[in-house]
């Protein structure tokens, strides 16, 4: 046969051989004030052994399957467009479907245990990180590594709010949302200016140094202990606790006179968190109908094509910036309040790439992978604990694999476009009837 | 001269021996940047990755009873070289080859993505503490009054200006006398002519990814020598004070990679001993902020600038 090629095929096996050789083959133990250094378990070796043979024969028969996985990738697109456009097209229809999902999700915790409701409160702050970043990331088309520096801010202004002035969750959301928004500012004025790959590691250097600052500043942010013993938000001045914590508070169940139960304060928190993201949601559709929002596309389409328009880059991308910042800082502040406490080590790198992989894995620019994504990048470790361990493994490889064979996402975005269908009825003259279809 | 000289002394030291492991990496990154016009976001894992071979090539050598250090030295710099040079090939066949033309910032997701799977590669394969070893070369060359402060330059640290010279020299007449260097010249200058002449570009872009992971690997055997502890973690710190070397020195420029890490070296041990090690880190990212701000090209690098 002369598809099969065995040159290719041992080279890459060898390749991985060296490659896993002195790394998963062996491992090194200390032993007292030395070293030491022993072949690895039998299962290590076995994946080598497994790893090795696979990516052999995947040489060997690469013309057969690359053959194979071109048929499958021209039918992939075809199968959710179609239906997506379908069900969102009449405008009724559209709403209904909204109130459904809204309703669902409001009453959803009622029925189930308290930690799924945690789990989802969790998803549902990634989902608000997940959307604020899609404007820098896939709306701007800034890629911002730092972006877990403003989420941080919007955590710790709720804490030191609370701790030096007493001032509550409700204001602190507020104050939270616009200082991040106001670091947003500051840091990118300067840096906006830069091209895409120096933007990202900059925004890098500056999530970095956030952390560090919150780290090693003991006497205002308590350093690497962090801060505990942060209140949970209250419904109007009615606290979740067993008994209130202020004077002259009256507890939520002693209000409506029913039984104490630790699950109000879960469910609180949850739907809190669903009104919080529905107003990102709704905030961030306006945007994008008015023109800052259409500015936002058109400047990472083309650049000079904006400038030549008269509208100024430095203007939109700071707005973008700027905002995505905001959605953070009221991220943050949720996420303070619903921890109870917060330290540097919540607020990594890693934290942001996980954020980055949401929105690459949901296709930058649509809201509703970047929703989806954030639900299954959550829950999903969930389910499989034995996956835990391998999670950013996954997650890095997930975002290789996605910028090879998809980088448009999962659920590509839906730009607003006008299909043109030329129809013969008329003899000779094509008649074309034009339908907008909006972005979803 | 007193105390404080000496205190200077030492620190400049010390500063120019960490500068000098910067730069061994740094080099990786100008290279890579100077040709395709990308960060390997992913370089300061493969350093990483070189720092454990070294470690698990000198434990299986002491375990052997082989006690030449000079035996050790040269097979931990020889193997740890040769497979940390095929993560660099595999790296860049598998997440940049198949992204050659498309957008740069996607080039970018996928190396972030690739610096995260490496990291937990190791951190799978090895655990994510800190693995020791005892320091094989002790000792040092002491100067300086009796009493009082005075400097030592440690034999570890003669070792790592020697090595780093070492490889210097021999990546420089690489690259300015080999065929093989004029034609990374070449690409440097123009990707799409050179493969127009009749060279084979997607070779020399493997060829400098292997060059770059080679001398990170140097970095990471001195380096993990020089501190003693590694753990998987290390790449992504080391990886970015690398790229602010790079950047600093002008990207794109080798001498201004070399620059850029002694400079920033120098920086940083001049921040740890007289004002505090916890800022040090923040000084190098400050230092890589201003730079991009107020001159992006960097040092040395001038428009006209060699680039490789």
């Amino acid at each position: 046969m002369k598809s099969l090629r065995y040159t290719p095929a041992v080279l890459s096996a060898v390749v991985l051989l060296v490659l896993t050789s002195l790394m998963m083959g062996v491992r090194l133990e200390p032993s007292g004030v030395g070293l030491k250094v022993s072949l690895a378990d039998p299962s290590s070796l076995f994946w080598i052994a497994a790893g090795v043979a696979v990516v052999f024969f995947f040489q060997l028969f690469r013309a057969p399957i690359d053959q194979g996985l071109s048929g499958i990738k021209q039918q992939l697109p075809s199968i959710n467009a179609a239906k997506l456009i379908k069900a969102t097209e009449k405008k009724e229809a559209k709403t209904l479907l909204i109130c459904f999902a809204v309703a669902g999700l409001m009453i959803w915790p009622f029925f189930v245990s308290r930690g799924a409701v945690d789990l989802a409160t969790l998803a549902l702050i990634y989902v608000m990180l997940g959307l604020g970043l899609n404007i820098v990331v896939g709306l701007a088309g800034l890629l911002d590594l730092g972006y877990v520096g403003f989420y941080a801010v919007g955590a710790y202004s709720y804490a030191l709010l609370n701790q030096y002035l007493g001032l509550d969750f409700w204001s602190s959301l507020v104050l939270g949302g616009f200082l991040a928004a106001f670091f947003g500012f500051i840091l990118g004025f300067p840096v906006l200016r830069l091209r895409g790959d120096y933007l990202a590691i900059v925004t890098l250097g500056f999530g970095e140094i956030i952390r560090i600052l919150l780290n090693n500043w003991t006497t205002l942010t308590g350093g690497p202990n962090g801060i505990s013993q942060i209140p949970k938000p209250t419904l109007f001045g009615l606290e979740f606790g067993r008994r209130a914590k202020e004077e002259g508070n009256v507890p939520f169940h002693e209000y409506f006179g029913i039984d104490y139960s630790s699950e109000y304060k879960v469910i609180f928190l949850y739907i809190l968190a669903v009104l919080l993201v529905i107003a990102t949601l709704f905030v961030i559709n306006r945007l994008l109908r008015m023109p800052i929002g259409r500015a936002w596309e058109a400047l990472r389409e083309d650049d000079i094509a904006c400038r030549s328009l008269g509208l100024n880059p430095t203007a939109i991308k700071l707005s973008a910036f700027t905002i995505g910042a905001a959605f953070a800082g009221f991220a943050g502040t949720f996420f303070a309040a619903r921890q109870g406490f917060i330290s540097p080590e919540s607020f990594t790198f890693i934290e942001s790439a996980i954020i980055l992989a949401i929105v690459v894995l949901g296709g930058m620019g649509s809201q509703v992978g970047v929703i989806l994504a954030a639900v299954i990048m959550t829950v999903l470790p969930e389910f499989a604990r034995e996956f835990q361990e391998y999670r950013m493994l996954m997650f890095g490889l997930m975002m290789v694999c996605m910028m090879v064979w998809r980088p448009e996402g999962l659920m590509p975005m839906k730009r607003p476009h006008i299909k043109t269908k030329s129809s013969r009825s008329e003899s000779g003259s094509p008649v074309k009837t034009a339908s907008l279809a909006e972005s979803v | 001269m007193g105390d404080s000289g000496f205190y200077l002394i030492q620190q400049l030291l010390n500063g120019l021996t960490i500068g000098s492991t910067y730069a061994l990496i740094a080099i990786g990154y100008t290279m890579v940047y100077g040709i395709i016009g990308m960060i390997n976001f992913a370089h300061g894992e493969i350093y990483m990755i070189g720092s454990y071979i070294a470690f698990a090539v000198l434990a299986a050598l002491a375990m052997m009873g082989i006690d030449s250090v000079s035996l050790m030295l040269v097979s931990a710099f020889v193997i740890s070289i040769i497979i940390t040079s095929t993560y660099g090939y595999a790296v860049e066949r598998v997440a940049y080859r198949p992204l050659r033309n498309s957008n740069r910032l996607i080039a970018l997701i996928s190396a972030i993505g690739m610096s995260i799977f490496l990291q937990n590669y190791v951190r799978l394969a090895q655990g994510s503490r800190d693995i020791a070893m005892p320091g094989m070369i002790s000792g040092g060359w002491t100067f300086g009054p009796e009493e009082g402060f005075h400097a030592t330059v440690s034999y570890m640290q003669l070792i790592i200006f020697a090595v780093t010279f070492i490889a210097m020299t021999a990546l420089t007449l690489f690259i300015s006398r080999s065929k093989m260097g004029r034609a990374c010249r070449a690409c440097a200058e123009d990707l799409g002519m050179t493969g127009l002449l009749g060279i084979n570009t997607h070779q020399i872009i493997s060829i400098t990814f292997v060059i770059g992971a080679a001398l990170a690997a140097v970095a990471g055997v001195l380096l993990g020598m020089y501190y003693g502890v590694i753990n998987p973690h290390i790449g992504f710190m080391a990886g970015l004070k690398a790229f602010t070397a790079a950047v600093l020195g002008g990207i794109g420029s080798i001498p201004g990679a070399v620059l850029g890490g002694l400079i920033l070296g120098v920086t940083e041990a001049f921040t740890a001993g007289y004002f505090s090690t916890e800022y040090k880190d923040v000084v190098a990212f400050s230092l890589l902020v201003l730079i991009l701000l107020f001159r992006p090209s960097g040092i040395l690098g001038k428009p006209e600038v060699e680039k490789v």
